[in-house]
């Protein structure tokens, strides 16, 4: 698979501060890409090298193959996180503005913004100016100045961040459908649940470094560590627990007397689990068995603490 | 593909857009000409009403002295004690009571003069009275000479040098002024049009921040691009706005006048009515004056003189206002900008006052000179400067080319360091940068 964009060794430093230190990515074209890190770890940094609103100290991106250059620009669509719209200026103009910005004709945008404004239902909107309208209104517009250009990689940075539900869903179907079309995507936020469900690749930036990058997939799978999530029926918690415990690792108990249900997770040494299904299915009534699937959150705790370990 | 004339129309648009800036537009003519026919007819007003003076004189001199003239009238108080008058002074709401007491000598009198009013007299109606004093006096002394009061007033003549070229060309008297008022406008015509607009630069720069829309600016355009954008777009706003004054002022100048039928004199009093006066004094046929002064104007190098305007009017704007810009974008609001506008007005303000103080006196000296050649105040000095032509008994050529350079020097660095700051600042939010956080920025 090609990459839509790479960065090799990329560093920026801002006087003492470093903002990234030696960051290669590999970002595959047609996928969703997470750039997941708390805040002040360099995404936004990262993000505005790619747009080339910055540049880096030392490092190579590449686009498409070839070295980052001016020419590109009108290939990326970029929704930054502090985002807005000239408040005087009315919206169709504003967006016929932005669009000629990012190299289309008048006709074209003109012909698009069309298109998109049916889309999404905001037609009569044209003449109104950015004031009038209230801020979920506005993001829309938002968003169709972003994708308006059809580039080939879009970036979002904290892409739900002042969404409401609604809206949210909205731009995020339309997101997976630009997938569907071809584009590459790259989603940068500090709130990982809200998107992790979404990429199919991940990176963590801490501390202006890269700490894990791959499939989110595959990382899961690494991050696996063998604990299994049980819900069973019984009418003597005390006595099923004290006979699990001789044979298992359990970590945490809790016994809903009103539904006679107890939960519990146990830590397993091996992959294993038809042991334990056979033990437990033999005592009790199964409601639930699962494996616990790592969060991102937790994965991003782990590799922290490993790595401070290893320091 | 070239953006930038992109943004200008976009911020051209903006701007004369803009309600308040059509309001101004529309409005400041009304105001200008209002207001200065407002102080055309007040001045009317305030000459046509006449001073009285009561003149209470026990002496036996100023018998014939006190005539009453176009500002004064003279009213003689006669058989009353200075008590007596003052009272009657105040009871005819006179202007003021001026009371000659009787001594032996006119020395004696003149020193033991008062003059009585209810509130400080006016300078110039206190100089009329002096002069009456100072003339009486002189005339007196004279006497005792053995002058002959028709004597007296046959050397009481004034007297000017008449002026040539050494091509023999008539000179007038106060062409010298009138260069210096034209290149003084022109100088101030640049200082006006850099703090308006200038700081309209840095308005339009403040108001993308809160805004937020920038950095999707910048993320298709340079923000070098961004911000020339801006200040051509505002300047043309500028020039727009400035062009509708002038013509909407002097239209509506016309009508007012035609309406009002009132006297222009008034506002050129300062300037070439003096200059006018003076010329007549030369008891020269006043035609071949007038004549001689047109000549003078049509003599000043205007093509030089506009075309050179225009080099230091445009470098000279750019400079100010990619300041403006920077400092636009450091700051979150326009509360923050004062710390940084002072030493932006400061080399402004300086042009002007060393312009009129020291440019006016000695145009060529080595205060003019030196500030004509440095950058920051160079176009509006230069520009006070060169009504006096160039090259014999103007400004030296190497001056000229030196000061253009230097300020061209300067145009560059500036805006590329505007520029540097302008990047990193548009992209700051909630920070109050410090003059040091700027300096840092450049090294980004």
């Amino acid at each position: 698979m090609n990459n839509i964009l790479v960065t090799d060794q990329v560093t920026k430093r801002y006087g003492k501060n470093i903002a990234l230190n030696k960051v290669s990515l590999e970002i595959p074209e047609n996928t969703i890409y997470g750039l997941l890190g708390p805040n002040g770890a360099g995404k936004t940094t990262l993000i505005r090298i790619i747009n080339q609103i910055t540049y880096p100290d030392s490092g190579t991106v590449l686009f498409n193959g070839a070295p980052l250059s001016q020419k590109h620009i009108h290939q990326i669509g970029y929704m930054p996180e502090e985002r807005g719209l000239y408040k005087n200026m009315k919206v169709g103009e504003q967006a016929l503005y932005l669009a000629q910005l990012k190299g289309l004709s008048r006709k074209d945008a003109h012909t698009k913004l069309k298109f998109w404004f049916e889309k999404l239902g905001i037609g009569d909107w044209w003449g109104k100016k950015i004031q009038e309208l209230s801020k979920g209104m506005a993001q829309k517009i938002q968003f169709i100045v972003t994708v308006l250009h059809e580039p080939k990689l879009l970036i979002f940075d904290e892409p739900f961040s002042g969404f409401d539900p609604i809206n949210a869903n909205i731009i995020k179907d339309e997101i997976l459908q630009l997938k569907k079309n071809g584009t590459s995507i790259i989603f940068s936020t500090h709130r990982m649940e809200s998107v992790a469900e979404l990429c199919d690749h991940i990176a963590l930036i801490h501390e202006s470094e890269k700490i894990l990058d791959g499939r989110l997939s595959d990382i899961k799978r690494t991050f696996k560590n063998n604990i299994f999530e049980l819900a069973v029926e019984v009418q003597e918690p005390k006595q099923f627990l004290a006979e699990l415990k001789s044979n298992f690792t359990v970590l945490t108990t809790r016994y809903d007397e009103r539904e006679q249900q107890l939960f519990f997770a146990v830590q397993l040494i091996s992959k294993d689990s038809k042991t334990l299904l056979h033990y437990v299915s033999t005592r009790a009534n199964i409601c639930s068995f699962v494996e616990r699937i790592p969060s991102t959150n937790e994965i991003f705790i782990r590799t922290i603490q490993n790595k401070q370990r290893s320091k | 593909m070239n953006k930038l004339p992109l943004i200008i129309k976009r911020e051209y648009l903006a701007k004369v857009r803009n309600k308040s800036f059509i309001v101004m537009t529309f409005l400041s003519p009304i105001l200008i000409v209002g207001i200065a026919l407002l102080i055309s007819y007040l001045t009317q007003l305030n000459n046509s009403e006449k001073k009285v003076i009561a003149v209470l004189n026990d002496s036996s001199y100023f018998s014939d002295d006190f005539v009453t003239s176009s500002e004064t009238t003279f009213v003689m108080f006669k058989n009353m004690t200075l008590d007596e008058a003052k009272v009657a002074t105040k009871n005819l709401d006179h202007y003021g009571l001026l009371y000659i007491p009787n001594d032996t000598t006119l020395q004696l009198i003149s020193e033991n003069a008062y003059f009585y009013s209810k509130e400080s007299p006016g300078a110039l109606t206190l100089r009329g009275v002096e002069n009456i004093f100072e003339n009486q006096v002189r005339k007196q002394k004279l006497l005792n000479f053995g002058i002959s009061p028709s004597n007296f007033e046959e050397i009481n003549s004034t007297y000017q040098i008449k002026l040539s070229t050494f091509d023999g060309e008539e000179n007038v008297l106060g062409i010298g002024e009138i260069k210096a008022i034209i290149g003084g406008a022109f100088g101030y015509l640049i200082m006006m049009y850099i703090v308006i607009y200038g700081g309209f630069v840095m308005r339009s720069v403040i108001e993308e921040k809160p805004s937020r829309i920038v950095e999707i600016i910048i993320s298709s355009v340079k923000p070098f691009e961004l911000m020339m954008g801006k200040i051509i777009g505002t300047s043309l706003a500028g020039i727009t706005q400035f062009a509708i004054w002038i013509g909407a002022s002097a239209i509506l100048f016309l009508i007012f006048m035609l309406i009002f039928d009132l006297d222009t004199s008034v506002f050129i009093d300062g300037g070439l009515g003096e200059v006018m006066e003076q010329g007549t004094d030369l008891s020269l046929d006043q035609k071949n004056v007038l004549q001689l002064y047109t000549k003078e104007i049509f003599d000043i190098p205007w093509f030089l003189l506009i075309s050179f305007f225009l080099v230091y009017f445009i470098l000279g704007y750019f400079i100010y206002s990619s300041i403006y810009a920077a400092i636009g974008a450091s700051v979150d609001n326009e509360t923050d900008t004062q710390q940084f506008i002072f030493p932006i007005i400061l080399p402004l303000m300086l042009a002007m006052y060393v312009g009129f103080f020291s440019v006016l006196s000695n145009p060529h000296g080595p205060i003019a000179v030196g500030f004509s050649l440095f950058p920051l105040t160079s176009p509006i000095v230069m520009m006070m400067r060169l009504p006096g032509g160039i090259g014999d008994g103007g400004v030296a050529y190497w001056q000229l080319f030196l000061s253009i350079i230097i300020l061209l020097l300067t145009f560059m660095s500036i805006v590329w360091l505007a520029a540097k700051i302008y990047r990193v600042g548009i992209l700051m939010y909630g920070k109050k940068p410090t003059y040091k956080d700027l300096f840092k920025w450049l090294k980004y």
